[in-house]
């Protein structure tokens, strides 16, 4: 990837910021913290990973992709919006009666989701479903997802986790967006999940850890993952919740809470300034 | 009447559906011996899928593999496929709108001997609660084999629940299944049972008791639990004025409840509504366990004559 190419992302990225920062402000409703959290990782997805035809969303030989943290809508309607799968006029309808774009993602109200989810835990079983099924239809179709860092705390993951890993999907690709913030506070202090790379490890799934606001280093961890040849590939990413905002940035207020009007200004300066 | 195992109809038509749709895949947790999946199992080892001791993973990862074009069966007991997994089924499965069939087996009081913490008695008024899930609950093997060959060919949740014990047969093989018709098994005049699943037995032997009275009842097969079939309910309710609801089941929620819903609203009778009122289980041979909770034949016709003394 040469300069030229990043610099391409990070715009695409930013403006992805912007729309979700937009989106979350003008419904007055919404999950900003973990939206912007997962931006690179979506846009790199999005943009340059994935085999996907805006036009025909429901291609069979297509790749899948799950938002298992389905709280983190917000960032999938932008990046598939900026992808070209719908117009990015519906994006202020965003939990508004009638609006085609649900609190969390509903695959059947919104062309480019692949699975509804909402519930924690789910999403990750999905996900490893659609791997085995494509794998029953030899398919070579790869299947994407992310978990949250709090939403590891559900046994449901682990069940999944050791399903993925004892029947070797090698097709499934897992991100885990670890900003270490949840709800009630942080995740290290209210049920800590670590050592993570040890338990993904021993459920038998190939560990990458990242920093993942860095398309380099996300490039570098999927590229291992197109040829792992023995195990589902687990990359962690290290992020911070509500990053591009300064006011968002680590800060657990901004989980489950829309910015006022004041703050979306702000926000927007900020990331209109970051250009 | 000759007994037959409605699990084992099950294992058998999958096995037949198995060699017909390629695109069939059959989940289990740990229990196939029991629900009869491992027919399935020996000839389609590729399409089976044993989840081990992990419920709600397999029913989110059924709705993962349907949701790849796959008519996906996944089967467990009713009480950890349905109680133990219920939100599973409302998101993964429901509201996904997953092609995925959801087979219990040793649902209610007929599990028998290992008691309250196996005994199913809460999964119809589960599922009963959720959109886009249709339930059929089969009295006999043939009914079952058909239930499960209408669930293959129709997109969409299902859930079948089945018992452990085998049943009397009841239909011929020229029986014919239709979803959201409740088979008539006994035409009668004064009162109507309506039953489901292994209580149709029992509310056939009760009209006879019954008849013994110059009492006319006629009998409902509700196999057809989800969509209701109104019209046979609104019909009977009009001819016989009386009714008498048995279920394997809680009061609460099931099927009592489902006619209730409707014909307080469309033309309320004096109803009876039996089955198990607030209360689990217990472990204890089926027989004794219907004695123990007044669902046998004598105590369903006992509350057809009580219905029928109201002023």
């Amino acid at each position: 990837m040469n300069e030229q190419e990043l610099a391409d992302l990070s715009e695409i990225a930013r403006q992805i910021r912007i729309m979700i920062i937009q989106m979350i402000g003008r419904s007055a409703s919404g999950h900003p913290g973990g939206s912007l959290s997962a931006v690179e990782i979506l846009t790199w997805l999005y943009f340059r990973e994935m085999n996907i035809d805006p036009q025909n969303p429901g291609r069979p030989d297509r790749d899948r992709f799950v938002l298992s943290k389905g709280h983190a809508a917000p960032v999938l309607y932008a990046t598939l919006a900026k992808r070209g799968f719908f117009s990015s006029e519906i994006l202020s309808s965003l939990r508004q009666v009638g609006s085609s774009l649900q609190g969390h993602p509903h695959r059947l109200d919104t062309p480019g989701v692949d699975a509804s989810t909402g519930s924690l835990g789910q999403g990750l079983s999905m996900a490893a479903g659609m791997a085995m099924g494509l794998k029953l239809s030899q398919n070579p179709a790869c299947v994407y997802a992310m978990i949250g860092d709090g939403e590891s705390q559900e046994g449901q993951i682990w069940e999944a986790a050791m399903t993925a890993g004892f029947r070797q999907l090698t097709d499934l690709c897992v991100f885990l967006d670890y900003n270490d913030l949840q709800i009630d506070g942080r995740v290290s202090d209210i049920k800590d999940i670590q050592p993570l790379r040890d338990k993904w490890q021993s459920f038998r799934w190939r560990v990458h850890e990242i920093n993942g606001h860095d398309f380099r280093e996300i490039a570098a961890a999927l590229a291992e993952f197109r040829h792992e040849k023995e195990k589902p590939t687990m990359i962690i990413a290290r992020t911070v919740k509500g990053k591009g905002v300064s006011f968002m940035e680590n800060n657990v207020n901004f989980h489950g809470q829309a910015p006022n009007a004041q703050e979306m200004a702000t926000a927007l300066t900020e990331l209109n300034h970051g250009r | 009447m000759a007994v037959e195992s409605l699990r084992g109809a099950y294992g058998k038509t999958l096995l037949k559906l198995g060699r017909e749709i390629p695109d069939l895949v059959v989940l289990d947790a740990d229990l196939a011996k029991s629900t009869q999946t491992q027919v399935f199992a020996k000839e389609f080892a590729g399409r089976f899928i044993d989840m081990g001791l992990a419920e709600q993973d397999m029913v989110s990862t059924a709705a993962g593999i349907a949701l790849t074009g796959k008519t996906v069966f996944a089967s467990s007991f009713c009480t950890f496929l349905v109680g133990r997994v219920f939100d599973q089924i409302r998101q993964s499965v429901c509201y996904n709108r997953a092609n995925v069939k959801l087979v219990g087996t040793h649902s209610g009081l007929g599990v028998g001997e290992d008691g309250a913490t196996h005994q199913s008695l809460e999964d119809i008024a589960l599922t009963r609660a959720l959109p886009e899930i249709r339930i059929i609950v089969p009295a006999d093997a043939v009914e079952t084999s058909l239930a499960v060959e209408y669930a293959a060919a129709t997109p969409g949740p299902f859930f079948i629940r089945l018992t452990r014990n085998n049943l009397p047969t009841l239909f011929g093989t020229e029986h014919r299944f239709i979803m959201g018709r409740a088979p008539l098994l006994r035409d009668g005049s004064d009162i109507t049972l309506i039953a489901m699943g292994a209580m149709v037995e029992k509310a056939l032997q009760a009209a006879e008791l019954l008849a013994a009275a110059q009492i006319s009842a006629a009998v409902i097969d509700f196999s057809s639990l989800k969509p209701l079939d109104e019209d046979i309910l609104l019909r009977f309710a009009k001819k016989t004025g009386h009714l008498v609801t048995i279920e394997d089941h809680s009061v609460h929620g099931g099927l009592g409840s489902a006619c209730a819903e409707f014909l307080s609203q469309q033309y309320p009778v004096p109803m009876k509504i039996m089955g198990m009122d607030n209360q689990f289980g217990r472990s204890g041979k089926p027989e004794d366990l219907y004695v123990h909770f007044k669902l046998t034949a004598a105590d369903i016709a006992g509350a057809g004559k009580e219905i029928l003394s109201r002023p």
